[in-house]
């Protein structure tokens, strides 16, 4: 089992460089970062002098083994845009990304089997069919839409609702959070919808079609003719064997809620690391671009790997072909 | 830790009730300031946000003409055309208390002038500046320079003590990630006072109370919440819902909207950017194009019906919607040098323009490359396909290539490009800085964006002339006459000049100003 978990862990590796490198080799079709580091009164000299105090006039292989020798000791280079330390850039506008995934997917998960639930019980009631043919919506509609729809109605037309921004935040030891002013959890509400309604109809949409599924099941007739209440034939018998694909599914979406945020982050104007990214694309902020794909591929990564590794407890066929009796 | 929280609870209460005040702006735009100190960076948000705070000799005022800030008058010295004269305010003190004297204007100077600086090319020709008296100030330049005041709008003096005291005595290495004292907090003698800053995020300033013109300017605004929108949408959104007062960079399509929403209302003025494209004239041979051996460029007859192919009243209405005034040539209106005469001569004329092409040799036309940006000008890619339209007629197949600023920028630059589209904003006021950066032939350090080829030593002498020629009449003369051959060869396509567009709310009084760097202390809240 540790040769299986061992060899996982090599693998992990192995994806992460290559991640690295390609993102290495595309870092120079995005562009030439000199251009707006200088104002239009620069020289050539300057360009020059700038290039090299940078190392961007080395190969992108170079530059790669550069940034990895740096990053195995925590250091991931200086923003050219701001000046600053990657990694204090980073950390700091974690929380903001991190909060807004958590309330999405805890959102996500509320909703989505709540609804999940109810449409599958429910499954020819007239609510449950509009709830079917909304959820369609979430599926269909691009993200940065539904943001931009959702201002429109909550912020201009209504007036309910923040439009942009954290609104007031609360510094606890370095960890910014919203959730402790009013202002901080009405933004958080437009952003957290438009990140998690795809989540939401996933979820939904999986937890119906086990719940179908599982109520065709012979203990599921069982428990009823033992007369069972309907609650604790669809909670206690019924939704609990649901849970285990979706499970799954959520938490490979986790990973996908924190990744998609670049595009909520821009239509909320949310300080978070997706805000960041799409800012250092536009402007060639190399060192934040490459820190950025490295932290998320890590994140993928682990994910993928905790998953692995969970199969193996789970599922006994793994083990069975691991120790090789064939 | 439960204290904590209480604590912070009630400092985010406290901080939540300060900001309803019905003196504060709120204010936003697509990008935030890259840094505050003084000298690290020039470029134009950035000067803006630094604008509120500190101060530099001279300002521009709203209509763009001088207005004295930290000094009071300012005149060559009679005896001696090398050096400037400076007479200093005083009475000044900087936001910690210091008093402001020449000896600050002295430091900041030699502050500009490090390595480090971004703001040394601007005063490139400055050898010496020296304290006569505590409020005097000579800048010896290396030969006379009649334009030095201009060069000094966006320079920042700061207190030479405040400096020393934290550490910031140099400035800030920004491509090194240098983080000093002075990157995130600010000591300047201007009308407001840094009260929070997260970069990116938020800035929040403060009236300065004991600022030395508190009864000359409006300083209606007590407070400045300054939050940067990057998406369009979004930024137009916050202002029909409310949540800003005040908004740079519009999105054109929304400025009819803004314009009817209630309580709303848009000012716009034509911005210090002209529009134009550049034609490689100079190679023999260019590799944009499928003609072999010549370059179709070099026929001045094929440039001038290219220009004669645009047309400008179309562009104007269909592709801005009205935001942009056709230029006959590639200075703004308030340049010195631009004349009315000038700015009218490029004419759309579809059949000269196709007679030309016939006499250079070209009647069946060629094909060629155009590479334009998509993220820098006013619909700059909707401008270049339109002009792929125009071109078309007169049987030029122009093949469209557009890409961000940052991929286009640099083939100009390095000289890949043989047609491609640039906008130039004109910071000194003055045609001598178009000339050396767009007509003079490319050296290391000068006519570093000219892509066209273009060479004329006879003119570069003029121009290079230009710098120390102290007889405003005589130089004038000159400019009229380096202006004329410009002109005469079409060395560019001029296309518009951007109208600069500012979404208001109605109780916000401010006329725009044509740099693009509203100061705070002009506007009037009633």
């Amino acid at each position: 089992m540790l040769a299986y978990i061992i060899r996982r862990i090599g693998q992990s590796a192995l994806v992460l460089l290559i991640v690295g490198l390609v993102a290495f080799s595309m870092f120079r079709f995005v562009g030439d970062p000199i251009d707006n580091m200088l104002g239009q009164e620069r020289t050539a000299e300057d360009i020059d002098r700038l290039r090299a105090q940078l190392g961007l006039d080395q190969p992108f292989v170079v530059q790669y083994f550069k940034f990895l020798e740096g990053a195995v000791q925590g250091n991931f280079g200086v923003s050219y845009r701001q000046g600053r330390p990657v990694a204090e850039i980073l950390l700091e506008r974690a929380p903001a990304t991190l909060e807004l995934a958590a309330v999405s997917g805890i959102l996500a998960i509320l909703f989505g089997i709540a609804l999940g639930v109810f449409t599958a019980i429910r499954r020819d009631g007239v609510l449950a069919n509009f709830i079917m043919s909304a959820s369609l919506i979430g599926v269909s509609l691009p993200t940065f839409l539904i943001g931009i729809l959702l201002i429109y109605l909550f912020s201009v037309e209504l007036g309910w609702l923040p439009s942009f921004g954290r609104g007031e935040t609360v510094d606890l030891g370095g960890w910014s959070t919203g959730f402790l002013t009013e202002s901080g959890l009405k933004a958080l509400i437009l952003p957290s919808i438009t990140l998690g309604l795809y989540q939401m109809t996933l979820i939904m949409r999986l937890v119906r079609s086990e719940m179908l599924e599982v109520l065709r099941q012979d203990y599921i007739r069982f428990a009823r003719a033992r007369g069972l209440r309907d609650r604790a034939v669809n909670f206690r018998h019924a939704l609990k064997n649901t849970m285990v694909p979706v499970i799954t599914v959520i938490g490979l979406q986790l990973g996908a809620i924190i990744a998609f945020a670049i595009i909520t982050e821009t239509v909320f104007q949310w300080p978070g690391v997706g805000l960041l990214f799409i800012n250092a694309i536009q402007f060639v902020d190399i060192p934040v671009m490459a820190a950025y794909l490295m932290l998320i591929s890590v994140m993928f990564v682990g994910i993928n790997l905790l998953v692995d590794i969970l199969y193996f407890f789970i599922d006994p066929r793994l083990r069975a072909d691991r120790s090789g009796g064939h | 830790m439960k204290t904590t929280f209480a604590l912070s609870m009630a400092a985010a209460l406290l901080a939540t009730t300060a900001t309803v005040s019905a003196e504060t702006l709120r204010w936003a735009r697509s990008g935030d300031a890259l840094t505050l100190d003084p000298h690290a960076q020039n470029e134009g948000p950035t000067h803006t946000i630094r604008h509120q705070m500190y101060e530099p000799l001279i300002i521009r005022d709203t209509t763009g003409a001088f207005e004295p800030a930290l000094a009071t008058d300012w005149a060559p010295k009679e005896d001696d055309p090398n050096v400037w004269v400076f007479n200093l305010r005083e009475g000044v003190k900087f936001h910690d208390g210091a008093d402001f004297t020449a000896e600050d204007v002295v430091f900041s100077f030699e502050r500009a002038k490090q390595p480090n600086s971004d703001m040394k090319e601007l005063i490139g020709s400055i050898t010496e500046v020296r304290a006569v008296d505590d409020y005097t100030i000579e800048m010896v330049t290396d030969g006379p320079n009649p334009i030095l005041p201009s060069n000094l709008t966006n320079l920042f003096i700061m207190d030479k003590g405040w400096a020393e005291a934290n550490d910031t005595v140099n400035v800030q290495d920004f491509e090194g990630g240098e983080i000093t004292y002075a990157t995130t907090n600010a000591n300047g003698t201007g009308p407001y006072v840094l009260t929070s800053r997260e970069p990116d995020v938020r800035t929040v300033m403060t009236k300065n109370e004991n600022y030395w013109g508190i009864d000359q300017f409006p300083l209606e605004v007590t407070e400045i919440v300054y939050t940067p929108i990057q998406n369009a949408a979004t930024r137009v959104a916050a202002l029909l819902s409310g949540e800003i007062d005040f908004l740079q960079d519009m999105p054109v399509q929304d400025l009819e909207r803004v314009q009817n929403a209630d309580g709303l209302t848009v000012k716009k003025a034509p911005q210090n950017r002209v529009i134009f494209f550049g034609m490689n004239m100079g190679a023999d041979d260019i590799e944009a194009d499928n003609v072999d051996g010549k370059n179709p460029l070099a026929d001045v007859r094929v440039r001038e019906a290219m220009s004669k192919a645009i047309n400008r009243d179309a562009i104007q209405q269909v592709v801005m919607r009205g935001q942009s005034e056709p230029a006959g040539m590639i200075a703004p209106p308030f340049v010195n040098g631009w004349t009315e005469e000038m700015d009218a001569e490029s004419s759309t004329d579809i059949e000269a323009a196709k007679a030309l092409m016939e006499e250079a040799g070209y009647g069946d036309g060629f094909s060629i490359r155009l590479d334009c940006p998509n993220d820098r000008y006013v619909n700059d890619e909707a401008i270049c396909q339109a002009a792929v339209g125009m071109l078309g007629q007169i049987g030029v197949t122009v093949n469209l290539d557009a890409k961000p600023k940052a991929q286009h920028f640099p083939l100009i630059t390095d000289g890949q490009t043989d047609f491609y589209m640039l906008g130039w904003g004109v910071p000194t006021y003055d045609s001598e800085y178009i000339f050396n950066f767009l007509v003079h032939g490319r050296e290391s350090d000068i006519g570093t964006w000219n892509g066209t080829g273009y060479d004329n030593d006879e003119l570069d002498a003029k121009i290079k002339s230009l710098a120390s020629n102290t007889d405003l009449e005589a130089r004038n003369a000159d400019i009229a006459e380096i202006w004329r051959v410009v002109q005469d060869e079409h060395l560019y396509i001029p296309i518009h000049h951007q109208v600069l567009n500012w979404g208001m709310a109605e109780k916000v009084g401010i006329e725009v100003d044509p740099e693009d760097q509203p100061k705070i202390k002009y506007f009037t809240m009633n």
